[in-house]
């Protein structure tokens, strides 16, 4: 009887501290965790997040050429996956890595949360002429700087050269001579013109810009206060051109980045494609442009509201934050300031077009410039369309709600497929929902 | 408790008492014991984060102003918001069309499989059961593929006949898209415990029946189904649960269907988003718990309906 009760006392307590060991096991930043492979012994590690095709030989690149720091780097998800991850690791007040890799869109919802470093005081200097005003500007809160920038998205308008020629049109130099051209394919019996998805709210955001829309305004006086207006005529007017091209069939409906949207790019289905200039890249990932299809892409600069004064936008680009889990803040700002902006990391980015850099040193490289784009039949894309859109774009205020914000949108935009709404009518939607959030969320709207 | 009780036992008692108060106390002891590593488990895993999400609820956390107890608010919040009602809306009118009909297929099913047994009925068995076995994220992913537009068979075979395909991933058709998925994945499932319930019927009873005249469906209806119907209120039960807390079809197929299925689209899906996505953990904590209560009243007045029907049944 005795022996009996020592063993289940025994067998209990074994349960018991199998589940301690559990929950003591911390997961953290030991380097068994890395991706890649850490070479160089006792040395200080900072872990990093990113998604970037060929983060691998960045990370490599980095390591390599620094005896002081080692990178460990994880590939959590791409996008939302990773934010949602970063969230929760925010809110947990543990789990985060040291540096991540983040849209600048994005920047200022996890800044408010302060969950990122300002890293001016970590050897801004040094670096801050390497970028453009405008790419510190996307990265930056008020006069704090919260990112290092990698890459830009400058939008333009990709389209089928064999669908164009066989209609005989020209690229659209307006988005008036935009619906022109669809109708005219429609009429021939063409596909569609090009594509309103609901899942692309950011670029439709940036389409709103263009024709002169202020989403957000901020006041780093006023940290508490927003400016809100996604309602106004620009916003108006841009919801109900693309709403409107959809209802006339002129354009597909169809939800970007999933396997239906590209096999419809691939079998030719959308002859143009508003996107930005890391799409190329992303395309080509997918399996668009390849075999019997190579070379039929062409790039030409985004259609304007008005050629007169004509507004160049941006979709996407990414920057290495610090976050205020890291230890060592500034053995962390030194691994954000010095991660893809290597000539032989940003050379493998751009030759592969799976990043537009911002690093001047690429930027104004001749052979970046003047590259002949494989995806675009040899035509001299960067030098055409990307480098000048990129020059003419001035930044943008973005929202510190911007998850809350872009979900809405689609929802709203979802409904305008539908068509249950119009354009205006979830603009005016889009307002009220937003400007509720911010309020319950403890912002003055303005 | 138990220690106590014996030291405040009165000195002067018969031996025998004595000893039967240590046995007991060593009953007692053992019992803890062997539910001891359940009990822990039960606690840490179960318990404990019901209890965290239940206090998480009763907060509020602001972008600006920082976290502050709010009591019900949240609570009122979300049984005024409009994207929970809608959830809740459709998940109870998806409840109302999806269980009555995967139910009547498994019962069917069920019962034609008791009655023939030859192999091809054992075959037939395991074919509708498998669709359970492919886990609920693949088999999502797969009529995602087959509703496809763009490649899916759908369009070759209604272009046979010179015929639009209907767009099952569209905002119109959804509801039958899914409705689809969930039947296919699911009847198989009840179909088995319906069959092994059928298993247990004592077989006197239809040669009984037969004597008396009745036919094979009059055997089904009166015989197999009433004595059944245990096991029939019990996947009732399962379903609607699982109905309610909809989450993995829709959470999948919302990145293949256009706009159709958005963040809000079931009470579960927009818990999910309030968490996770806005950090917002007292909001979506709140809705778990809100759709928790949904859930209780639905199964508690089915199960109160079915109570008094039973006897008739």
């Amino acid at each position: 009887m005795k022996r009996r009760r020592i063993l289940a006392t025994v067998a209990m307590l074994a349960a018991g501290t199998g589940l301690v060991a559990c929950s003591s096991d911390e997961g953290g930043s030991d380097a068994s965790n890395c991706t890649n492979t850490i070479t160089k012994q006792n040395v200080p590690v900072v872990t990093m997040w990113g998604w970037y095709p060929n983060t691998q030989l960045v990370v490599d690149n980095f390591n390599k050429q620094h005896d002081d720091v080692q990178v460990c780097w994880t590939n959590v998800g791409q996008g939302s996956d990773e934010y949602d991850k970063f969230q929760t690791a925010i809110s947990a007040g543990t789990g985060a890595p040291d540096v991540i890799m983040v849209e600048a869109d994005r920047i200022p919802t996890f800044q408010i949360q302060g969950a990122l470093v300002d890293i001016k005081q970590y050897g801004f200097d040094a670096v801050k002429a390497n970028y453009s005003e405008g790419a510190w500007k996307d990265v930056s809160v008020g006069d704090k700087v919260y990112g290092v920038p990698v890459d830009g998205g400058p939008v333009a308008m990709i389209y089928r050269k064999d669908i164009f020629d066989k209609y005989k049109i020209t690229p659209p130099k307006t988005w008036a001579e935009y619906e022109q051209a669809a109708q005219k394919v429609k009429d021939a019996g063409g596909p569609l013109f090009g594509d309103f998805g609901a899942n692309v709210p950011a670029v439709l955001m940036a389409l709103q810009i263009q024709k002169g829309a202020t989403p957000f305004t901020s006041d780093p006086a006023q940290p508490n206060a927003i400016g809100v207006k996604l309602n106004d005529q620009a916003s108006k007017d841009v919801l109900d051109y693309w709403g409107g091209l959809a209802k006339k069939g002129l354009v597909g409906t169809q939800n970007q980045f999933t396997p239906e949207y590209i096999s419809g790019v691939i079998n030719g289905n959308y002859a143009t494609y508003i996107s930005a200039a890391w799409a190329p890249g992303y395309l080509t990932g997918a399996g668009v442009g390849k075999g019997q299809d190579t070379g039929k892409f062409a790039v030409a600069p985004l259609p304007q509201w008005d050629l007169a004064n004509p507004v160049q936008v941006n979709w996407g680009g990414s920057a290495f934050s610090v976050t205020k889990q890291a230890k060592k803040p500034e053995l962390a700002a030194k691994v954000a300031y010095g991660l893809y902006a290597d000539k032989e990391s940003l050379t493998d980015g751009w030759t592969n077009q799976i990043i537009f850099p911002l690093n001047l040193t690429a930027l104004k490289d001749p052979a970046f410039v003047d590259l002949k784009v494989a995806f675009f039949g040899g035509q001299q894309a960067n030098k055409e369309v990307y480098v000048p859109a990129a020059d003419a774009y001035q930044g943008v205020q973005y929202a510190p709600f911007g998850q809350y914000y872009l979900d809405a949108m689609e929802k709203q935009v979802s409904e305008v497929i539908k068509g249950s709404v119009t354009g205006s009518q979830a603009a005016d939607r889009l307002q009220e929902d937003v400007a509720k959030y911010a309020k319950e969320q403890g912002f003055t709207v303005q | 408790m138990t220690l106590l009780t014996e030291k405040r036992a009165p000195r002067p008692q018969p031996e025998t008492r004595k000893i039967r108060g240590k046995v007991h106390l060593r009953e007692h002891l053992m019992g803890w014991l062997f539910v001891g590593p359940f009990g822990i488990v039960f606690l840490a895993f179960l318990i404990a984060p019901l209890a965290y999400a239940l206090y998480l609820s009763l907060f509020q956390k602001k972008l600006i102003g920082g976290t502050s107890f709010v009591l019900f608010d949240n609570y009122v919040k979300a049984f005024t918001d409009p994207s929970f009602l809608s959830g809740v809306w459709f998940v109870i009118r998806f409840s109302l069309v999806s269980i009555p009909l995967q139910i009547l297929i498994a019962l069917a099913l069920a019962l034609i499989l008791d009655a023939v047994t030859t192999a091809f009925a054992r075959f037939s068995r395991l074919m509708i059961f498998l669709p359970y076995a492919i886990p609920t994220v693949i088999g999502a992913v797969m009529w995602g593929f087959l509703y496809s537009k763009g490649f899916g068979p759908l369009t070759d075979i209604f272009g046979l006949f010179g015929a639009t395909a209907p767009d099952f991933l569209s905002s119109d058709l959804i509801f039958y898209g899914l409705l689809n998925v969930v039947t296919w994945q699911w009847a198989g499932y009840y179909m088995i415990i319906l069959y092994a319930a059928l298993q247990g019927v004592d077989p006197t009873l239809y040669e009984a029946a037969r004597m008396d005249g009745a036919g094979r469906w009059q055997i089904a209806t009166r015989i197999k189904i009433p004595l059944i119907a245990p096991a029939l209120i019990l996947i009732l039960v399962f379903s609607l649960i699982g109905t309610l807390q909809f989450f993995n079809e829709p959470q999948i197929l919302r990145y293949l269907a256009a706009g159709a299925i958005g963040s809000d689209f079931t009470p579960n899906m927009y818990a999910y988003q309030q968490a996770f996505s806005l950090a917002n953990f007292n909001y979506g904590s709140a809705i778990s718990f809100a759709l928790g209560g949904v859930v209780f009243i639905c199964v508690y007045a089915f199960l109160f309906f079915t109570r008094k029907r039973r006897s008739f049944l």
